[in-house]
This record gives structure tokens, sequence and C-alpha cells, in this order.
């Protein structure tokens, strides 16, 4: 039976029928959903991990002792699990081993849209690059095939349009695969010089070994249309060309896209008379046909940077494309924001007020940079902030270690920031570092992590203690207030800030989008005692607007956080109900 | 047949997933070959969201580009006029006429334009306008914005009623489900 199926959902369904039996994965925006569908299966069992690192290890551990084990994160995840899948392409693995890996070309919700091809390139491991569900889940079954027959992982390219599109797929029952025990081999998984050395051939020899799959394998096709244009292409970019060209084109969709075909692309190359690679990011298939001494273009007309579409393909290779119709008002911008109730943004607020220079971290609370609050000056990547606010305060000395901050999220802390803050009680500069902890990895979804108390099920689980943990490290200024009394903020990020050594602040609230969470009734504004101060309008809740001078709250979205209330100096807010 | 092209376009946060997850079983169950797009992650937290339903005998793009779409269905006036170029030549518009203020309206830093609704009829696009948010908490939630939505949708579309009322039964918690058959009517004849 055909059904609607999610590019990830598709994975997920893909490692089922597979036989998989263990998933370990930290969550990123667009892989998510591979690991929350799978867990939906009792056969596989299934974890979040702290972060990508710990995520791929633990799903080798597991291909280890024999069972079929998958990872799943984003693009600059793989940044972090780099280190083992470097060497983990040397050890190759015993039961099949298949890493997710998602793009986000056009950076929907990402720090930047490198491209994870490069990642198969350098540690020489095969990748697939599914263009739609079916191919998703049919490509899924295939990644475990290969790691076994080829002695290695392999990665799963999906990207944002292919994780979070829907498209018909056909499903069928789970095979369980082979058991493969465990077997002492010092000179395949010990990865030291002598060893590894006699490693490297083997991986080099493997690489050409799929090469030679790659010519024939039915994953690359070549679709013969007319030959006056032949486009190479494959994932997502792959459903753009057909869908401006149709049949008008020849096409060679490659589903692999490391290691690439030689005499595949030669052969398509003969039969057409212009050869263009059309994919997004970098020039990656391009550049392998003009080392093959091949007449091709490409990035010449279409962009590097951003996602495709239909137009965007129609309009580079000279088709003429309708842009609409537009009305004569300018229309304002409408970018994320922070919801109504969010407990970010009375920490925010005060940081503001005390004009405190904030080193950010990666999640929601990145929003803090947006105006009007514009609270964080600085985000890198998964706990920057804390390391990057250790050696700013190095450099700047005394100054710098009284007005600076770093702001980190719970789930960013236990992913990458318990090292910058070893680094802090070690080294010992005079640092204040806020955890904001919301009890859940926010922007993703809302998925538990280690200081949640509760697993992927929601089951409970072991919960780290941050108090406890920052003491452990070293710090004695340790103190947890909470975001929606402004006041106790304002005491907390000035006393600390002051304070002759390290300090943790952890600001403790759970996401106003949380289903436990019990929301007060919505303010309301009494119009005439609001003098139109603007007061309220410093902590840019989108509940707040001005109309007709005054203040105005919209009780659709209020939650009753109470802290515009306490930034109004003629108590012109109440509680909707209450009169008076 | 051709492909048809519907974009859900609104506020993050107001319901397009449901929307989208209803049309997409709605074209399935129809025998068309069906691609849904969705927006996950940041642009969620308030920003504008946009959902792609793609139908036909064979839809390759899972996205709409500008031109492509037959209908557009918007939770939201300036969302309504901000996707407008993608509307075909002779699209529909069905909107809310609810209107939620942008950040930067609400800093102060631009203005929400006025008129929206005469502004995209006089580019000579379709427009159905009507007060969802007010239907919406008639049949019993604000919530049920999105669906009150889809049972206007219907309007234009030639198929049963009896082809919706299963799909909203397969989409919606047993629980909401009286709310949201209400919300549906309530759009539909408005």
């Amino acid at each position: 039976m055909k059904q609607l199926m999610l590019g990830n959902a598709a994975v997920a369904r893909g490692l089922y029928e597979a036989g998989c039996c263990v998933i370990s994965s930290y969550p990123g925006t667009p892989s998510t959903e591979i690991t929350e569908e799978a867990v939906k299966y009792p056969e596989i069992y299934c974890e979040w991990a702290p972060n990508e690192k710990v995520a791929m290890e633990t799903a080798f551990g597991a291909c280890l002792a024999g069972k079929r084990a998958f990872c799943g994160m984003k693009h600059v995840g793989l940044n972090v699990a780099a280190d083992p899948l470097y060497t983990m392409s040397y050890t190759g693995v015993n039961a099949g081993l298949v890493i997710g890996v998602a793009d986000d070309a056009g950076m929907h919700s990402s720090q930047n849209e490198q491209d994870s091809r490069h990642h198969a390139i350098a540690a020489k491991v095969p990748m697939l690059e599914p263009s739609d569900s079916a191919e998703a889940l049919e490509f899924a079954k295939l990644a475990f095939e290969l790691s076994e027959r080829f002695d290695t992982p392999v990665l799963l390219k999906m990207c944002t349009r292919v994780s979070h599109s829907q498209s018909l797929v056909e499903t069928s029952p789970r095979t369980e695969a082979e058991a493969k025990p465990y077997e002492k081999n010092i000179a395949k998984y010990v990865m030291m010089p002598g060893n590894a050395i006699r490693r490297h051939p083997f991986v080099e020899e493997r690489t050409r070994k799929l090469q030679e799959w790659a010519e024939t394998a039915p994953v690359n096709r070549v679709e013969l249309g007319s030959t006056k244009m032949g486009i190479i292409t494959s994932s997502t970019s792959y459903q753009y060309v057909k869908e401006v060209f149709g049949d008008d084109v020849s096409v060679l969709k490659l589903g692999m896209t490391n290691p690439l075909p030689v005499k595949l692309i030669r052969d398509f190359a003969g039969k057409v008379e212009k050869l263009v690679v059309v994919e997004e990011l970098d020039p990656v298939i391009e550049n392998h046909c003009k080392a093959l001494g091949l007449v091709v273009s490409g990035k010449d007309s279409l962009p590097l940077e951003g996602e495709f579409s239909q137009n965007l393909i129609a309009k580079k290779l000279g088709e003429e494309v309708y842009e609409g119709r537009t009305i004569d008002s300018s229309i304002p911008p409408r970018p994320p924001v922070m919801c109504a109730g969010c407990p970010h943004r009375g920490l925010f607020y005060t940081l503001s007020k005390n004009k405190v220079t904030v080193l950010g971290d990666i999640g929601c609370y990145t929003l803090g940079a947006v105006a009007p609050l514009s609270a964080m000056e600085m985000t890198l990547c998964m706990g920057a902030s804390i390391s990057s606010l250790h050696g700013f305060n190095k450099a700047g000395g005394a100054e710098a270690e009284s007005k600076t901050v770093a702001v980190i999220g719970d789930s960013t802390f236990m992913h990458s920031g318990m090292t910058g803050l070893a680094n802090i009680a070690y080294n010992q500069s005079n640092s204040t570092v806020i955890i904001l902890d919301n009890s859940i990895t926010g922007m993703t979804g809302h998925q538990q992590n280690p200081t949640t108390g509760y697993n992927i099920k929601g089951d409970p689980a072991g919960k780290i203690d941050l108090e406890a943990l920052c003491r452990a490290m070293g710090f004695t200024r340790v103190r947890v207030v909470d975001p929606y009394d402004l006041k106790a903020c304002d005491t907390a990020v000035k006393e600390e800030l002051a304070a002759a050594e390290p300090s943790v602040i952890i600001s403790r609230r759970p996401c106003a989008l949380l289903k436990y969470v019990k929301h007060s009734a919505p303010l309301r504004v009494d119009p005439v005692k609001c003098v139109g101060c603007r007061s309220c309008m410093k902590i840019g809740c989108p509940a707040i607007s001005i109309r007709e001078g005054k203040a105005q709250v919209d009780s659709t979205q209020c939650v009753g956080c109470g802290v515009c209330e306490q930034l109004c100096g003629v108590k012109a807010f109440q509680s909707a109900g209450k009169e008076g | 047949m051709e492909t048809k092209n519907i974009m859900i376009v609104g506020v993050g946060g107001q319901g397009s997933l449901l929307a989208s997850k209803l049309l997409g079983h709605l074209l399935m169950e129809q025998g068309y070959d069906v691609k849904v797009s969705e927006v996950h992650g940041m642009s969620q937290r308030g920003g504008s969201v946009v959902t792609y339903v793609r139908y036909g005998d064979k839809v390759n793009s899972p996205v709409i580009d500008k031109g492509e779409a037959d209908y557009i269905v918007s939770f939201e006036i300036l969302e309504a006029a901000r996707w407008l170029s993608y509307l075909k030549p002779d699209g529909q518009i069905v909107t809310s006429t609810q209107q939620i203020d942008p950040m930067p309206v609400i800093t102060g830093a631009a203005v929400y334009p006025d008129n929206l609704v005469e502004k995209m009829k006089a580019t000579g696009a379709k427009v159905d306008a009507l007060d969802c948010l007010k239907l919406a908490e008639e049949a019993g939630s604000s919530k049920a914005v999105n669906i009150v939505l889809m049972g206007r949708l219907s309007h234009y579309f030639d198929l049963p009623d009896e082809a919706w009322q299963k799909s909203l039964e397969a989409m919606v918690p047993p629980k909401f489900l009286e709310l949201n058959k209400k919300a549906f009517e309530l759009g539909k004849r408005a």
C-alpha cells in the first residue's frame, strides 16, 4: 500500500526494514525526525546522545558487537563527529553502520551551509543521496548492504527538501539481519600507527572497488531524452531538473556521490552535445568531470549559495520564467522571534539593560540577538560561547571580565559546553557563564537531554544535576534564578560580574511550549492607566503591540508570564477577567 | 493531469502542518501523486512560514515557485500579500483577515500596510477573504482556523463532501473531531 511519508520518516522505515537494532543521534534540523520516527519501532533501541561524536561512537560500538546501527545528525554535527568518522573509515565495520547527515542549503535553521560531500571524500567513505522519500527508504536499506559488503561506514546524505518533504512510498516487512558475533581483531580495530599503516591501503583499495561498483550500480542511472543537452545531477536538484525539462534533456542521475563513476560519466558525456552539472552548493561533481578532462558547465551560471528551485534552474539555463505579480506597498519582514512567555526573554532583557557583552550559542536563545533586545554579539557553533568567553577575558583582562558573559542552553551545555567550562575552572579566568536551563532541547522541537531526567521515549532516565556538576568542577559561585523575576535576574547578573572569582548562573524555567507547563491567565492593558510610554515594548514580546497610542495584549498569544507587568510604571497590566 | 499547486502560508505556530497533512491525505486518496514540503526548526518560531502541496499524475519538484500557485491559502493577511508573486495569473487566494504584527512593526521600524485585500485585488488576483478566527472561535477554539480555511478551500474543489470528511477523521484526533467538523462546515458555508 502506498503511503505519504516524510523523507526523514522514510529513512527511519528503511532502517527498520533493514533490521537496524541500535540508533544513537543528536537532534539537529533537518535531521531530527529520522530518530523521532525510528523510536516508534519497538525492535530498534533509540537514544539521544549528548552530542554527535558520542552518538557516532555509540553506533560504532553497536556495529562492533554485531548489530546493524545508525546515527543521525545535521551537517554541522558531522564536524563534531568527524574524528571517529575518519578513523572508522580505516577500521571498517562488523555489522553494517550507516550515518545519516542532513544538509541545509538555504540555511532554514543553520549557521552555515557547508556541503557534507567534502567529508565523504576526505574520510574516504561512500555516500548515497536520495532525491525523495521512496529513495530515502530504499537507500537506507542499500546503505547497510554496502556497509557490510565493502566493510565501511556509509554516509546517507539528506537535505532540507528531501528530509522535510512528504512523498509516496511503498513499505515492506522488516528483515532481521544476520547476527555477526564480535570477534577480537586487534589489527583491524586498534588504530595505532603499526596497524593503521596496514589499514590505509585497504581503504584505497576499497574506494577503487566502490568506484567500480558505481559504474554499473542501479542507483546511478541514465535517463536518455534529447541529446542536445545532458545534465548530471543528484538529490533534490534532480527533481527540479525533471520539473523544468522533463524528457527534453538527457539526465545522468547519481544516487551515489562518493566515489563518483568515471566510465559512466565519460560515456554519458560522449552521447550529448552539451554537458551541464546541476548540483546545490559546491561543484563536487563538476570538478570531478573537469578532472576527467571533460568540457562541462555548471557553476559558471548556477550559484554556489542557497537552495535551487525549478525557476532558478530554468532561468540560469536560458528558459523564460513568469515572475508573478506584487502589490505596491512594501511588505515588512517577519523574522522568527522568541515566543510569548519564552523564559529566555527576561534574562536577555536584563543583559541588554546592563549593557553586558554577550557571547552566545546555538538554540532558540540565539534569537536574543534580534531587535529590540539585540543582546547577543557572537554565535559560532555548539559550545563556543563558554570557550570564547574564556579567551575574550584572558585577552581583555579585568575590564572584559566585569562586563562579559556567555549564555548557553541546557542541551548545548551538555553537548559541548562542559569542556569549555572545565577550561575556565582549570585555567582560571574570572568568567561569568549563564546556563539557560529551559529543561528541554527547544529549537529542534522538544527533545529530552541528560539534564531533563527523561529518555527519548519520555520514560524516567538518569538526570545530571547542573549545580552539582559545576561545583564539582571547582565553581563555588553557582546560583539559580527565575528568568520571569526581573529583579532577581538583575541582582544575580550584577553580583556575579562583580565577584572576584568565576561563577555560573543557572536561569531556570521550562520552555513555555512544553505541554506540562501551566499558563497563567492572559494579561490585559487598562487603556485608562496606560500612558503609551512603550516601556513594555523593550522586551520584544510578540503578544504586545501599540494600538492608537496604547499598549494592547493579544490574548491568543499571551501566557501571563508577567515580565511586561514588571516594566510598567503605572500598573496598567492586569490579569484578564479582573477589573480595576 | 498537469500538476496543481497549493501553498499554505502563515505565521509559525498557526497550525499549517495539520492543514497540509489533511490536503496530502485527501489528494492521495483521490489517486494522485502528491508531494508536501514543510518547514521545521527556527522559522517555526513566529516567523513567516510556507508549506507546499503539489498533486497530479507525476510530481517532481517538492516546492512551488513564483507564478505557479493555483491556490494560496493564508492564515494572515500580510502573509497572503507577501507570497502574492507565487500566484498563477488566474490563481485564487483564500485568506483569513486576521492581522498579526511582525516584530519590525512592533518595534516601530516598519508599518503594517493597510487595505491589503483591495491592493491584492487591484493586481487582478482573485481574493476570498473572511474572518476565520471569528468562525474558529464560534466552532469552539481559536486554534481551528486551519480547518475553517480548509472548509473554505473545499468550495473550489470538485470533490464530494465525504472525501473531505474521511480525511478529517483520519488526520484529526478523535477528541477534537466534532469541533473541527464544525469549523470545516462554518468555513465552507461562510
